[in-house]
C-alpha cells in the first residue's frame, strides 16, 4: 500500500477535473517520481471502484547520463573552448582535461579553435573566435524541461547518435473517477476474522476484492477409476431394470461350462490355443453334474431335443480342460443349470466382470476386458421382447448406435433343454464390453490409456463423474 | 464371420439387375448379410502394400460381404446369387439330384485302407460331369474351396478338399497312408517329383502351405490318394498332385474330401457340388461316387439329403413375436431356400431343409430364418412382462461401498490386470512361486500372461512405477479378485476378493497405512480388540522390511498383512522411495 497522503493528494487532484488526468501530469503536479504515482494507482484500484485507470504507453525523449552532464556543465567542445586563455594552451595540457579529446575535435570542426603545431615549446591551441553559442547544451536543456517537441527529429536523432538522448517507452495511466469515488480512503481487510464476527466490526470494514480468475486450491482427496465409475453406472441400470447380479467371481472355468454347455462344438475355432488361455495347473476340472454332462455329450454327438446335433465324437477330455473364461456366459450357463434344478421361476440376471482372450493385442484389444451381460429367462419370450429390452437398456445408456457395440440373441434349445429347463422357456441374452462404450463416452482411442498399470494417474484424478444418459 | 469378396458387375449380371451401393446394402441387410466394404484389388493393394505395388492392379469394383459363420452356402458368388434370387422370389430354389453315371457304367470308387485310421480316417467323393468353366467360374471354384478350408474345414484340420481332372486319371482310387519317405510325386506348381518328406521341408517356407504342415507333420504315416495306375492325386491335407490338376478346359471333375470329421466332410462335399453343378450340362445334378471302408462297408456320396421338419405357425409367431398366417410363414421360409407348405392339418407347416442348409439343425433355426424374411425391423418391440426383484451379489455390494469410502479417505483407485508374470508375484515380492498357490497358464504368448495374480500388490506397484513423475505422496488402492488354487472347487481354483492399498512417499508412512486399516475396520464396524475385534501383531513376511510388518487379525482370524515394503521389493519394481502397503481378504466380512 502506497503512502496514504499521496493517495489522497491524487484523489484531490482528480476531484477537481471533469474528465480524467494523466498519471505523468500527476507526477509533475505533485513533484514526485512517476513510479510512485503508478504504485498509488494500483493501490487505489485494489480498493474497488474508487478510481478507474486505463493503462497506456507513450514514447518520450530522455537525457542519458552524459546528456544530463552536458545540460549542467556545457558540451565538451564548449568546455574545451572556455578552458583556453587568450595566450593559448599547450595541446598536451588540453588533452589531459576530462573533455579534452572529444571537445578538441568538435571545437576544431566548429572552427572555434586552431592548433599551432610549430609553436616553440610544442604544439599550442588558440581560440579563433571571441564567443561561442553552445547549441548542444541548449537543445539538451530543452529536452530536460520536457520541451523535446521544439526540436526537429533530425536534431534529436543526431543527439541520440551521440548517446546524449534516448527514446524510452513510458507506461502511464489515464485516471478517471470510479463509481464509489471519494477523496478519503479506508484500509481494506483481506479476510473476515472471528474477531470481526464477534465484535460486529465487519459492518464498518471494506474487504479487498477476491480474484475470481484464479483457480482454487486442489481438493485433497482420492479418486475412483473411470472404468469402475462406468461399471457402477451399468450395475445401477441393471438393478433399476430388476436384474439380479450373478456370481462371476470365478475366472478359472472348465471348457465344459465355458463351451460345451453352450452347445459350442469341440472343434470350434474359439477353443483354439490362439484364442483361449488354457491352464496348465490346475489343468483339469474334476467334478461335473454327471447326468447333465451325459445329456450335453448326447446333444453334441447325436442330437436330440429336436436337434440334429453336430454328429461328432464328443470327448470328455476336451470338456475337462481348464481355461480362463472367455466370456461371462459360462456363469450364465451355471446359473441357468442351477435354475433348472428347481421349480422354474422367471429370472433376470446380469454380470459385469473380467473375461480373457489369448488374442493379438492392439490399440483396442487387451488380453483381458470386462464383459457386461444381461440374461432373461421366462416362458414365451419373443425376438420382439429381446429387441424391446435392448432398446430400453441402450436408451438408459444414452447410446443410439448400440448395434455396433454388442451382441444379442436367444439361447439355443440344445443349450437349455439338456439343463432341464421346461420346453416353453426361452432365454434371451445380450452382451457388450465395458471398455468399448467407456472409450466412446470419454473419447479414448487407446485402451492402454484406460486400463492397466500404464494409465496416467492424472487422467484418473481429472475424470468427471459418469452419467451415461447425459 | 467370413467375408466373401465378389465382383460387383458380375454379381449384378447374375442377379439380372443393377443396384446402387445403398440399394444393395439394404438388400444385404434384409437378407441377414452385411455389405462390409466396397473396394477393388487396386485399393486393397494400395492399402496393404503401398501405391507402387498396386500399379497395374485391377480396379474392378469388389463387394465384400459379411456372411454368417455357418452359412457355407453363401461363400461364393453362385451361392449368394442363388440365395438372393430365391429371397426376391425371382427364382425357385433348385433341387439338387444325385445321379448314376449316364452311360450306365460303374460309379467312380474310392477305397479307404485301414492305414488311414490313425491319421485321417474319413473320405467322401463325387463327380461333376460335363462342366463348363469360364475364367470367372474357375476362379470362383478355387476360391470357394479356400473359403471352405478356412471355415467349416477349420484350416484343413477337419476336412481337406481335392479336385481333379477325371479325364487324366482312372479309378478305382485308393485312399491310404504311407511313411513319408515312400510317397513320391510331382506336386502342384512344381517341376519335379519330391518325396513327402522333402515336400514337408520345401513347404516350411511357403507362406500359404506352411500353416497346414503341423496337421500331419509328426505322424508316422501320411495320407495319400492314388489312382489305379499309381498316380498320386493328392497328399491331403497339404497338396494335390500336378498330374490331375484341373484347368479352364476340364470337363469332368473328381472331388474327394478327406477328413477327421465325417459329418463336416459330407457337408463340405455337398457345398462344393451344389454350388458348381449349376455349370454342368445337366444343371444341379451330381454323379455319385462310392466309398469303400476298410471293413468292406460301402457308402454312396454325395448325400444331398433333404429333410422335412414339421412345425406350427403358432410356434413361429410365438417365438418371433409376430402374428402371421401359416401360409404367409411358409412363404417367408420358402424365400430363405427352405421350401415350405401348409400341410392342411391346423396350422402345421412342412419345411424342407435342402443339403445347402446344413446350418439348419433345429426348429429354432427355421424360426430365425422366418424372422429374417419377415424383417427384424418389422418386428414390434415389446417389453417382457417378466417380474423380478433385483439383488446385488453380496461381495460386489461390499466392494462398491468400500471403494467409495477408500476414495473418500484420500486413496485413488487403480485398475490393474488379473494376469501377470511369475516374476511379478514371486521373485519381485521375494516369494517362492511354489508357495503362491498360483494358477498357471499353459499357452501364454508373452511373459505378461504366465499366471493369474495371487496378490494385487504387484499391479499397484507397477502403476506407481508408471507414474513416478506425479507429485508425492502417491496413495493407491484396488479392491478386486486374485486367483488361488483350491482343490475343493470343481475346477481346482477360486477367486478371492482382496483389498490392497499402498502409500509411496519420501518416508514410509506406516502410520498412514495403519490409519487406513483402522478406517476400513471402522467402516466394517469391527472394533479394535483381541477377540471379537481386530488387532495387528508383529510378523515376518519376506515381502516386507524386517521388523516393519504385522499380520492383521479380525475375530481371531488372520486376514492379511500390513507394513513397510522390503527395499529389494521396491527396487525390483523400479521404485526409489519407501513404500508401505496393506493387503487383506475382505470375504470374511460378508
Amino acid at each position: 500500500m502506497a503512502d496514504t497522503g499521496l493517495l489522497e493528494a491524487l484523489l484531490r487532484l482528480l476531484e477537481k477535473v471533469d474528465g480524467g488526468i494523466e498519471s505523468q501530469d500527476v507526477a509533475a503536479d505533485l513533484g514526485v517520481d512517476h513510479q510512485l504515482i503508478v504504485g498509488a494507482v494500483k493501490s487505489l484500484q485494489a480498493l474497488g471502484e474508487v478510481i478507474s485507470a486505463q493503462q497506456k504507453s507513450s514514447k518520450r525523449w530522455e537525457l542519458t547520463g552524459e546528456g544530463r552532464e552536458i545540460a549542467e556543465q556545457g558540451s565538451h567542445e564548449a568546455r574545451v573552448f572556455n578552458a583556453i586563455p587568450d595566450e593559448g594552451l599547450p595541446q598536451n595540457e588540453l588533452m589531459k582535461m576530462p573533455s579534452g579529446k572529444v571537445g578538441f575535435s568538435k571545437a576544431m570542426s566548429n572552427k572555434w579553435i586552431r592548433l599551432d603545431k610549430a609553436h616553440e615549446g610544442g604544439p599550442r591551441v588558440f581560440k579563433t573566435v571571441e564567443t561561442i553559442e553552445d547549441t548542444v547544451r541548449d537543445k539538451l536543456q530543452l529536452v530536460q524541461k520536457g520541451l523535446s517537441a521544439k526540436l526537429e527529429d533530425k536534431e534529436k536523432n543526431e543527439l541520440k547518435k551521440r548517446k546524449l538522448l534516448s527514446e524510452v517507452t513510458v507506461k502511464s495511466y489515464w485516471i478517471t473517477k470510479g463509481s464509489s469515488f471519494s477523496t478519503t480512503i479506508t484500509k481494506q481487510e483481506t479476510e473476515l476474522t472471528p474477531e470481526m464476527i464477534a465484535s460486529g466490526s465487519w459492518k464498518e470494514k471494506k474487504f479487498k476484492p477476491y480474484n475470481f480468475e484464479a483457480m482454487g486450491v486442489a481438493a485433497d482427496c482420492g479418486h475412483l477409476h473411470p472404468l469402475m465409475k462406468v461399471r457402477t453406472q451399468f450395475r445401477q441400470i441393471f438393478l433399476e431394470m430388476g436384474f439380479t447380479e450373478m456370481p462371476t467371481n470365478n475366472f478359472i472355468e472348465s471348457s465344459f461350462w465355458n463351451f460345451d454347455s453352450l452347445f459350442q462344438p469341440q472343434q470350434h475355432p474359439a477353443r483354439d490355443q490362439h484364442d483361449t488361455f488354457f491352464i496348465s495347473d490346475p489343468a483339469l476340472a474334476h467334478e461335473f453334474p454327471q447326468d447333465y454332462l451325459e445329456r450335453v455329450k448326447q446333444v453334441h454327438s447325436e442330437g436330440g431335443y429336436g436337434s440334429q446335433g453336430y454328429k461328432y465324437d464328443w470327448k470328455i477330455e476336451e470338456a475337462q480342460k481348464n481355461l480362463l473364461r472367455t466370456h461371462t456366459t459360462a456363469v450364465s450357463a451355471r446359473m441357468l443349470y442351477k435354475l433348472a434344478q428347481q421349480k422354474f421361476t422367471p429370472v433376470k440376471y446380469f454380470s459385469i466382470d473380467r473375461v480373457f482372450r489369448n488374442e493379438t493385442l492392439d490399440a483396442t484389444h487387451l488380453a483381458e476386458f470386462h464383459q457386461i451381460e444381461g440374461v432373461v429367462a421366462d416362458y414365451g419370450l419373443t425376438l420382439g421382447n429381446l429387441m424391446g429390452i435392448l432398446h430400453q437398456f441402450f436408451t438408459k445408456l444414452g447410446l443410439k448406435k448400440w448395434v455396433e457395440v454388442g451382441n444379442s440373441g436367444v439361447f439355443r434349445p440344445e443349450m437349455l433343454l439338456p439343463m432341464g429347463l421346461p420346453e416353453g422357456v426361452s432365454v434371451i441374452a445380450w452382451g457388450l464390453s465395458l471398455e468399448r462404450p467407456t472409450m466412446i463416452k470419454y473419447g479414448i482411442n487407446n485402451i492402454r490409456e484406460l486400463v492397466g498399470h500404464k494409465v496416467n494417474l492424472q487422467m484418473v484424478y481429472d475424470s468427471p463423474i459418469c452419467r451415461l444418459d447425459s | 464371420m467370413p467375408t466373401v469378396s465378389v465382383k460387383r458387375d458380375l454379381l449384378f449380371e447374375a442377379l439380372g439387375q443393377k443396384y446402387t451401393d445403398e440399394e444393395f446394402d439394404e438388400l444385404c441387410f434384409e437378407f441377414g448379410l452385411e455389405l462390409d466394404e466396397i473396394t477393388s484389388e487396386k485399393e486393397i493393394l494400395i492399402r496393404e502394400q503401398g501405391g507402387e505395388k498396386a500399379e497395374g492392379a485391377s480396379d474392378v469394383v469388389l463387394y465384400k460381404i459379411d456372411v454368417p459363420a455357418n452359412r457355407y452356402d453363401l461363400l461364393c458368388l453362385e451361392g449368394l446369387v442363388r440365395g438372393l434370387q430365391v429371397f426376391k422370389e425371382k427364382l425357385e430354389a433348385p433341387r439338387y439330384k444325385r445321379v448314376s453315371p449316364a452311360d450306365g457304367g460303374e460309379p467312380q470308387r474310392l477305397v479307404i485302407t485301414e492305414e488311414t485310421a490313425s491319421v485321417r480316417p474319413h473320405a467322401v467323393a463325387a463327380v461333376l460331369r460335363n462342366i463348363t468353366f469360364t475364367q470367372e467360374r474357375y476362379e470362383s471354384f478355387i476360391e470357394l474351396q479356400e473359403k471352405l478350408h478356412q471355415n467349416i474345414c477349420r484350416k484343413r484340420t477337419l476336412v481337406a478338399i481335392g479336385t481333379h481332372d477325371l479325364d487324366t486319371i482312372s479309378g478305382p482310387f485308393t485312399y491310404t497312408a504311407k511313411p513319408p519317405g515312400e510317397i513320391r510325386f510331382k506336386p502342384l506348381s512344381q517341376s519335379r517329383e519330391y518325396t513327402a518328406a522333402e515336400l514337408m521341408s520345401l513347404y516350411k517356407t511357403d507362406s500359404h502351405l506352411r500353416h497346414y504342415l503341423h496337421i500331419i507333420e509328426n505322424e508316422p504315416l501320411y495320407p495319400v490318394i492314388y489312382d489305379s495306375n499309381g498316380i498320386v492325386l493328392s497328399m491331403p491335407p497339404i497338396i494335390n498332385g500336378d498330374h490331375s490338376k484341373i484347368s479352364l478346359n476340364t470337363k469332368n471333375i473328381f472331388i474327394e474330401c478327406t477328413a477327421t470329421d465325417l459329418t463336416k466332410a459330407k457337408i463340405t462335399l455337398d457345398m462344393v457340388v451344389t454350388m458348381f453343378s449349376e455349370y454342368c450340362d445337366e444343371p444341379f445334378t451330381v454323379e455319385e461316387a462310392e466309398v469303400v471302408y476298410p471293413d468292406g462297408r460301402l457308402s454312396v456320396y454325395p448325400e444331398l439329403a433333404y429333410r422335412t421338419e414339421t412345425l406350427s405357425g403358432d410356434f413361429i409367431n410365438k417365438r418371433v413375436g409376430i402374428n402371421e398366417s401359416a401360409e404367409s410363414i411358409a412363404q417367408l421360409l420358402t424365400r430363405m431356400c427352405l421350401r415350405s407348405e401348409v400341410s392342411g392339418e391346423g396350422d402345421l407347416i412342412q419345411v424342407e431343409i435342402p443339403p445347402t442348409r446344413a446350418d439348419v439343425i433345429h426348429a429354432c433355426d427355421i424360426m430365425e430364418d422366418a424372422a429374417i424374411a419377415y424383417g427384424f425391423n418389422n418386428i414390434v418391440r415389446s417389453t417382457p412382462r417378466t417380474y423380478t426383484v433385483a439383488n446385488q451379489l453380496p461381495v460386489n455390494k461390499l466392494t462398491e461401498l468400500l471403494r467409495q469410502d477408500l476414495a473418500a479417505a484420500g486413496f485413488t483407485e487403480a485398475l490393474t490386470f488379473a494376469l501377470c508374470s511369475e516374476e511379478d508375484i514371486a521373485d519381485k515380492l521375494r516369494k517362492n512361486i511354489t508357495e503362491t498357490r498360483a494358477v498357471h497358464i499353459s499357452n501364454p504368448k508373452t511373459a505378461d500372461f504366465q499366471v493369474a495374480r495371487t496378490s494385487l500388490l504387484p499391479g499397484l506397484l507397477k502403476t506407481i512405477a508408471a507414474n513416478r513423475k506425479m507429485p508425492l505422496p502417491l496413495k493407491l488402492f484396488e479392491i478386486s479378485d486374485v486367483v488361488l488354487k483350491d482343490e475343493t472347487k470343481d475346477v481346482g481354483a477360486r477367486n478371492n476378493r482382496r483389498l490392497c492399498a499402498v502409500y509411496y512417499n519420501k518416508s514410509p508412512g506406516f502410520e498412514v497405512i495403519h490409519g487406513l486399516l483402522d478406517r476400513v475396520m471402522q467402516l466394517l464396524d469391527v472394533k479394535p480388540g483381541r477377540n471379537q475385534g481386530y488387532h495387528i501383531q508383529a510378523a515376518e513376511d519376506s515381502t516386507f522390511f524386517p521388523g516393519r510388518c504385522a499380520e492383521i487379525f479380525s475375530c481371531g482370524k488372520s486376514i492379511g498383512h500390513l507394513g513397510v515394503l522390503h527395499p529389494d521389493v521396491i527396487s525390483r519394481f523400479e521404485l526409489t522411495m519407501p513404500c508401505s502397503a496393506i493387503d487383506i481378504d475382505i470375504e470374511p466380512f460378508l
